[in-house]
């Protein structure tokens, strides 16, 4: 772990948010993983407290939530940077160069697959496939896709982030 | 519909392969252009920017039509926000198109092979509007069918000859019966638009571009079955698809057409979408429900079958978003209309998301039966660079790679299994000679095993045990006997895994083996990559003969390794070398090895 994610997990997370979410899915059928969900949207990844909260009041068992937080890709249990780069390694961007563009992002940023810049800026992250195949190779930064890349392309991608602070 | 036609429309791509090529930049300018030059002032006529879903050439985007009233659309590739002045000056204003941004003639050619209907809409509708979707036969599909008994919706869907489009191809029609005959209040159907596959998207452009279409189809089945909620099972990888499915269905509940008596027709539908979280397992119908549920999504054997023990215990029909989308068809234009396309064994047309090394990648839709060669060769115009076909790989993880003897194979259920691969979800990706086959396996395998819930042995610890032999291999630690040991573990696995996802996992090994055996071969006795693809058993070099001195190696070289003047062969510095292919791969005179 790094230095800085060190430090945000020893703070005392504020539940107030946590809490106001979990009032909508007591009670409901199949509320764990859209609870889940919305916290990890809410604190940008799920904080050790908030699963203990969310166990007592959705009364499951701490280990299943941890069960489906480590079964399902998408949920984190480290805070993540401001910028998430997903490298896609989907078929097509397999056969066109994935692995590439995966290092170029190392070589730049230093971070590999779920890691995230000491600096909290960046978080890699290799993902199966996010469906923009026909333009492969693809990265997703944040919600923007970025397509047909090439090395020196990434390059640009990640120097404009960098700029914008 | 008289005033819809005097427009002048600007259909633009909006879909995520669009947005991704600058598409709303390209919006902006067109409306920032309209308001300066004073357009509807100067031709008289209200100007529109329609958002439209994706129109399946995604390597030309950004894409715009400009349709005049009363005149045949004229199709824009590559538009840039620079080049909109000039388009609205000269095209809009002055009526004569500029023809040197035209699309080229593989536009036409690329559309001509097609047959689009599920894809009808996309690309010529604003996606978001319930307006255009009634203006193009929206919902009449399901008034049609409230008109007839459940029971003869199902005879209707059954005499199409629908199957299932989400791999495995079952039909349809008999899948619906099951579920209704399953005595019971509560029923569940679920749309699958998990769409895990790495190379297929064609799920991801029917919620972008038609997601009304896909809430008629699931009213349809829902009214059929006779169930009164509905979910869509979303991978959460797909932002946009997910903001837009919501947005429709949020319309429908605002206009009645969803929830208590839908649109009137006597009948109720609740529809939730469900945002998955990233697992290719959830898309095994079992880890799916389970999934929804709240579980990890792991697979349970079957029987019972969701038929039977669903969601929550209850009777549950699951089908894939392109087969929901068929059935809208089937009803506006009835099932001897549609099992009148496609062949023997496969109706209607099928969507294919073509990617890889070829050169108009993107989304095709073609009659069953369509050869390969046809959609590689006539559709999407062949091989990128000039380079020699090698495979083509169908049907993602699940399915195999097939080598030009196999190229006259029809795009079909049957013959696709006959040949070494499945249709599965549909995406192609095409591979060139530079591809290395036990690469790809190997690709595969790590995914798969990567991906496995973990539940069965075989899946879980037979994959991985398959990995390490592919790694080695390629790596050129490869030992005789290798070859025979994959082909036991492979067929053990299929035979004795819990669900589909381990069942189908050892195939691309297999038909990998069965027709490129002999690069395993090379790779195992001589320690080389006959495509150069291995990284470990790389070393580059310019090949002087082969060489034209056209200096574009050196441009994608990212650690300037390679010494090039003008008029000058080209020089790789062995020690800068990071052996990162970009100039292999840029080279179109296959001049380096």
């Amino acid at each position: 772990m790094t230095e800085a994610a060190e430090q945000v997990k020893e703070q005392v997370v504020d539940l107030t948010g946590a809490n106001a979410i979990l009032d909508k899915y007591v009670d409901m059928h199949g509320a764990l993983m859209p609870a889940l969900q919305e916290i990890q949207e809410f604190y940008g990844y799920i904080p050790e407290p908030t699963v203990h909260l969310t166990a007592e009041r959705l009364n499951v068992y701490s280990s299943q939530i941890y069960g489906v937080l480590t079964f399902y890709a998408q949920f984190h249990l480290q805070p993540r940077g401001k910028y998430i780069i997903r490298v896609c390694m989907g078929t097509a961007c397999h056969v066109k160069g994935a692995a590439r563009i995966a290092d170029t992002v190392k070589d730049r940023l230093g971070v590999v697959h779920a890691e995230t810049t000491e600096d909290l800026k960046f978080t890699a992250e290799y993902v199966a496939c996010i469906g923009a195949c026909g333009m492969a190779p693809v990265i997703m930064v944040n919600d923007a896709t970025y397509g047909s890349l090439t090395v020196q392309k990434v390059d640009e991608v990640i120097e404009k982030y960098q700029a914008m602070g | 519909m008289a005033e819809q036609a005097e427009k002048i429309k600007v259909l633009i791509c909006q879909g995520t392969g669009g947005l991704a090529s600058g598409a709303a930049a390209v919006a902006d300018a067109f409306e920032a252009e309209f308001a300066k030059q004073g357009v509807e002032a100067k031709v008289g006529k209200r100007c529109e920017v329609v958002g439209t879903g994706c129109r399946g050439l995604c390597a030309n985007d950004v894409l715009v039509d400009i349709v005049m009233p009363g005149a045949e659309g004229v199709t824009y590739d590559f538009v840039t926000p620079e080049l909109v002045p000039q388009i609205v000056a000269e095209h809009v204003i002055a009526n004569s198109p500029v023809e040197k941004s035209v699309a080229g003639p593989y536009y036409a050619s690329f559309l001509e092979k097609q047959q689009r209907i599920i894809f009808s809409r996309c690309g010529t509708i604003n996606a978001e509007s319930l307006d255009d979707f009634i203006a193009h036969r929206g919902f009449t599909g399901i008034r049609k069918a409230v008109t007839m008994a459940p029971s003869e919706v199902i005879e209707e869907v059954k005499r199409s000859g629908l199957r299932g489009r989400g791999g495995g191809g079952f039909p349809t029609g008999v899948k619906w019966s099951f579920c209704k005959a399953t005595p019971g209040e509560e029923k569940y159907l679920i749309c699958n638009a998990d769409e895990g596959d790495p190379g297929a998207f064609m799920d991801r452009s029917v919620l972008e571009g038609d997601p009304y279409g896909l809430i008629e189809g699931m009213m349809i089945g829902a009214y059929a079955i006779g169930c009164k909620f509905a979910y869509v099972y979303v991978r959460a990888e797909y932002p946009l698809a997910i903001k837009r499915l919501q947005m429709a269905i949020d319309t429908c509940y605002e206009k009645g057409y969803l929830g208590k008596n839908c649109m009137g027709l006597g009948f109720d539908l609740d529809m939730r979408i469900k945002a998955g979280a990233g697992a290719f397992v959830c898309g095994e119908e079992t880890a799916l429900m389970a999934s929804i549920e709240g579980h990890r999504g792991m697979s349970r054997p079957r029987p019972p079958f969701p038929a039977v023990k669903g969601l929550w215990g209850k009777p549950t029909n699951i089908n894939n978003v392109e087969t929901f989308a068929n059935v809208s068809y089937i009803f506006y234009n009835g099932a001897d209309w549609y099992s009148s396309i496609g062949t023997e064994g496969t109706k209607g047309t099928k969507i294919f998301a073509l990617t890889g090394k070829v050169k108009h990648t993107g989304l095709v839709e073609v009659p069953a039966g369509t050869t390969m060669k046809q959609v590689i060769y006539d559709v999407c115009g062949g091989i990128l660079n000039n380079r020699k076909f090698k495979a083509v790989q169908a049907g993602g993880p699940s399915g195999g790679c097939l080598p030009t003897e196999a190229l006259g194979a029809e795009v079909d259920y049957d013959s696709l299994i006959k040949a070494g691969a499945m249709m599965g979800s549909g995406g192609l990706v095409v591979m060139d000679e530079t591809t290395c086959m036990v690469d790809i396996a190997r690709f595969f395998l790590n995914f798969t095993r990567a991906e496995s819930c973990g539940k069965c042995i075989p899946c879980r610890i037979g994959l991985k045990i398959m990995l390490e032999i592919l790694e080695r291999i390629t790596q050129g630690r490869g030992r005789e006997g290798d070859l025979e040991l994959l082909e036991d573990m492979a067929y053990d696995i299929k035979k004795s895994s819990l669900c589909g996802l381990g069942q189908t996992a050892p195939n691309p090994v297999l038909s990998t083996l069965r027709y490129f055996r002999n690069e395993y071969e090379t790779h195992i006795r001589d320690k080389e990559c006959p495509s150069h693809s291995c990284r470990h058993l790389l070393h580059f070099r310019v090949v002087e003969e082969k060489c034209k001195k056209c200096g574009v190696c050196p441009k994608v070289c990212p650690v300037n390794a390679i010494r090039w003047e003008k008029g000058q062969a080209a020089y790789i510095d062995a020690d800068k070398c990071t052996e990162c292919t970009s100039c292999y791969d840029a080279c179109r005179f296959m001049a380096i090895e």
